[in-house]
């Protein structure tokens, strides 16, 4: 069976799916994803989907477990690169995917995820960076 | 009463024999229900090109336009009306064309025994059998200008344009029905793609009214940019579609909503500095 890599990039594991996602792919997936997390001890994920045609209900939903079993783990899931077709395949099925993040690009999933490691880390210990200070004011 | 081979050729005798009186009336009833709109040359021109073509047909043995001997007929015919369609004629107007063969004919026809007025029945079929494809022609020409004009208006009326780095709007103009949302959804998520864009403005400034089911366009467009990781803003919204929205109950949630493009624009941008920082 096919398995899809997952790469470690600082803190941040990435996942790219470029085979069709089978039912068995995606729970594989779930699993390692899982282990991967734990064993790397990363505090963020990005699965980008740029290649994937078709998402349908039951990868929709893994998607959204991954997101929820991260989180348990302390790790914030992305999800980027989704394809207009499938936007509007899943709009139509009334899949909107709650509780899962998405962004255009691996390149705006990592910003997305540094942003918000950035304010996590400065709601744990008080008066961080200097810089740091400053980027909260502006995002509150 | 089809057209046999005999009578046939008989008529494409008296085609060739009686060309010029024939294309004469013929012309002059065709120039009589056009009123001047082509010249008289032109029509002429058209005319003795389809006695032509009839004379070819029937030369041929066709009893029927279906067969290959009246192929050229066909194609005369289908040109001819396309033609007129183009021009802006009427069905009325174009049929017209072939009918006046008819009476052209009647009137080159001599003696008035049964046998006669067989043939000329059976002729008379024929005629009304390329009138028919003519009009059939002509409605598909229509057709197909109806359908390349929508396609036209569809693509003239849903620009995107990129206002700022990472800032998409796509100015929605006229009604948006069912297809042209989607064009619209389709377009806009495209070009958050291909820009790489992660706000998009909907100005809906020059749409004129929002019922229910505009709002449930416009929602779900927002839905799927939302899964491809980009935020929608809803701009240009009047006053009175503003009541409008509220008395049918639409709720845009968490959506943002801007009275002016300007506004949204701004928002856009204070978004995009506080993401940068």
């Amino acid at each position: 069976m096919d398995r899809v890599p997952i790469l470690k990039i600082g803190d941040i594991l990435l996942v790219s799916i470029q085979i069709d996602m089978e039912d068995q792919v995606a729970l594989q997936l779930q699993e390692d994803l899982a282990d991967r997390i734990v064993a790397t001890g990363c505090h963020g994920v990005i699965i980008d989907i740029s290649a994937l045609d078709i998402v349908d209900s039951f990868v929709g939903r893994t998607l959204a477990t991954i997101a929820s079993i991260s989180r348990v783990l302390d790790a914030e899931t992305v999800v980027v690169g989704m394809r207009p077709a499938v936007a509007i395949t899943l709009v139509e099925l009334g899949l909107s995917l709650p509780g899962i993040r998405t962004a255009l690009n691996v390149e705006w999933g990592m910003e997305l995820l540094a942003q918000e490691r950035f304010t996590l880390d400065l709601g744990d210990e008080e008066g961080g960076p200097e810089e740091a200070g400053t980027s909260t004011v502006s995002a509150s | 009463m089809a057209l046999g081979p005999e009578e046939a050729y008989r008529f494409a005798a008296l085609l060739e024999e009686e060309q010029e009186a024939l294309v004469g009336a013929w012309t002059d009833r065709v120039a009589l229900s056009l009123r001047g709109r082509l010249s008289r040359a032109e029509l002429e021109r058209q005319t003795s090109e389809l006695r032509k073509g009839f004379h070819a047909a029937l030369a041929g043995g066709s009893s029927d336009l279906g067969q290959e001997s009246a192929a050229e007929l066909r194609a005369q015919l289908s040109e001819l009306s396309g033609a007129r369609a183009r021009q802006g004629f009427s069905a009325t107007e174009t049929a017209v064309s072939v009918f006046a063969l008819k009476e052209a004919m009647l009137a080159v026809l001599h003696g008035d025994d049964a046998a006669n007025l067989r043939d000329y029945v059976a002729f008379s079929g024929f005629v009304d059998e390329a009138a028919l494809f003519t009009f059939d022609s002509y409605v598909h020409a229509r057709e197909g200008l109806i359908a390349d004009q929508a396609e036209q208006l569809l693509e003239l009326s849903t620009p995107v344009v990129k206002l700022w780095e990472g800032v998409v709007a796509v100015p929605l103009v006229g009604t948006l029905d069912s297809a042209r949302a989607q064009v619209v959804m389709e377009r806009l998520l495209q070009t958050l793609v291909d820009t790489g864009s992660p706000y998009a403005i909907i100005d809906i400034t020059g749409v004129p009214a929002v019922d229910t089911q505009v709002a449930q366009h416009i929602l779900k467009t927002v839905v799927a940019a939302r899964l491809m990781g980009a935020d929608c803003i809803i701009s240009g919204i009047r006053p009175q579609i503003a009541q409008t929205i509220v008395a049918l109950g639409i709720e845009f949630g968490d959506i943002a909503t801007k009275a002016s493009l300007a506004d949204a624009l701004r928002y856009a941008l204070n978004k995009t500095r506080t993401r940068e920082s």
